[in-house]
């Protein structure tokens, strides 16, 4: 009874930060949007145990928590699947934003000649 | 962003006007050498591309009369390649010769490569293929072999390095690369080529003599050998099954 008692609460607070984040626009909807599904499907089964356990049985796994497990581990591999997806292509945009950075700076009037130290994070910039 | 690249003649040609791009990071002791060989041995203009160093590589290249393309941070030398074959379209270019900052590639080879881009979209300058001496640890040797003996299969052409930095795209090539040039580790080398060779154009090769680098270790030991090995065999891998452009297409 008491674990029920946990994972209610562990899903609400769950659900709550969720929503918080989107509320200060925080977290984006698209990304938001699988977290409140997980949330909401967490509570659901917190608090209505005995459906997953039919589910599961259903399924015809011999108990509900390998069911549990099995959907966790996907969900996540899913995530961080999708994850690497977008930072690959956010690292490809910010790859060719630079190159474009450095066409339109070469592109600038000639830069005066380096005197004293030399910021060396912006080497051949215009103080 | 940039112009669509030129309509594609139906076979490789000899530039008209050629640009020499020397990707550069951290090599403030000998790119001002480099560029000023350059200057006095070939009659093409220069453009250094300063891949974020944090020294003074784009100093010393501009000092010593090269054109500068300066990245705000370092994305590796096939990003800095993308930059500089788009500043050569931008330009009016129409070829582009690679060329090393690290002193190792004789300049006295650029006219001979200019050359060979008459009967070959991309011709590299190789460094296993008689002339000179070029020396390199046991497993980098297999992993370049392997990937040597992939790529000549897969281009059905006879190529002995095709890792080699030296080299010279021709205006097919530069529509090609403009647009699409692979950023990654070994992209800029292997898997351009396999780019070339998906999009129906030639790569020959030319060989020629290198010299020891002016600056810089080598970076061979025993764990890096094995790492090069294995990404060596990931990307001639992935070459063979890879659809489209290697890097997901930036909207324009």
């Amino acid at each position: 009874m008491s674990a029920q008692v946990w994972l209610v609460v562990a899903a609400i607070l769950l659900l709550v930060l969720v929503i918080e984040l989107m509320r200060r626009q925080r977290l984006r909807e698209k990304y938001a949007a699988l977290w409140l599904l997980v949330s909401a499907a967490v509570l659901f089964f917190a608090i209505f145990p005995r459906v997953f356990t039919k589910i599961s049985n259903l399924l015809g796994f011999g108990l509900p928590v390998n069911l549990a497990f099995a959907i966790a581990v996907f969900v996540l591999l899913a995530v961080a699947m999708q994850l690497s997806f977008e930072t690959g292509r956010l690292e490809d945009r910010v790859q060719r934003l630079a190159e474009e950075v450095a066409l339109l700076r070469a592109d600038l009037p000639a830069e005066p000649p380096p005197d004293g130290p030399v910021d060396p994070d912006r080497p051949g910039t215009i103080q | 962003m940039s112009r669509p690249p030129a309509v594609p003649s139906p076979a490789p040609s000899r530039p008209r006007r050629v640009l020499i791009v020397v990707p550069a990071f951290n090599e403030q002791s000998v790119v001002g050498n480099v560029v000023r060989e350059l200057a006095g041995s070939v009659d093409h203009d220069v453009l250094v591309v300063d891949d974020g160093s944090a020294d003074l590589t784009s100093q010393v290249a501009v000092a010593a009369g090269a054109r500068v393309l300066t990245l705000p941070f370092n994305i590796g030398v096939g990003g800095a390649m993308r930059a500089g074959f788009r500043y050569a379209v931008r330009k009016g270019y129409d070829g582009v010769v690679q060329v090393d900052a690290d002193g190792q590639h004789d300049p006295s080879f650029v006219p001979a490569l200019i050359d060979a881009l008459a009967g070959a979209d991309v011709v590299i300058g190789a460094r296993f293929a008689g002339v000179g001496g070029y020396q390199v640890g046991y497993l980098r040797r297999c992993a370049m072999r392997m990937l040597s003996y992939g790529i000549s299969t897969l281009a059905g052409n006879r190529l002995t390095d095709v890792t080699s930095g030296f080299r010279a795209s021709g205006p097919r090539a530069l529509g090609l690369f403009v647009e699409s040039y692979p950023p990654e580790y070994l992209g800029d080398t292997v898997e351009s080529l396999v780019l070339a060779h998906r999009a129906g154009l030639s790569v020959a090769q030319l060989p020629v003599a290198m010299r020891a680098r002016q600056a810089g270790a080598p970076s061979q030991n025993l764990p890096r050998s094995v790492i090069y090995l294995a990404r060596a065999a990931m990307i001639l891998l992935l070459a063979t099954i890879r659809v489209g452009p290697s890097s997901p297409r930036a909207p324009a």
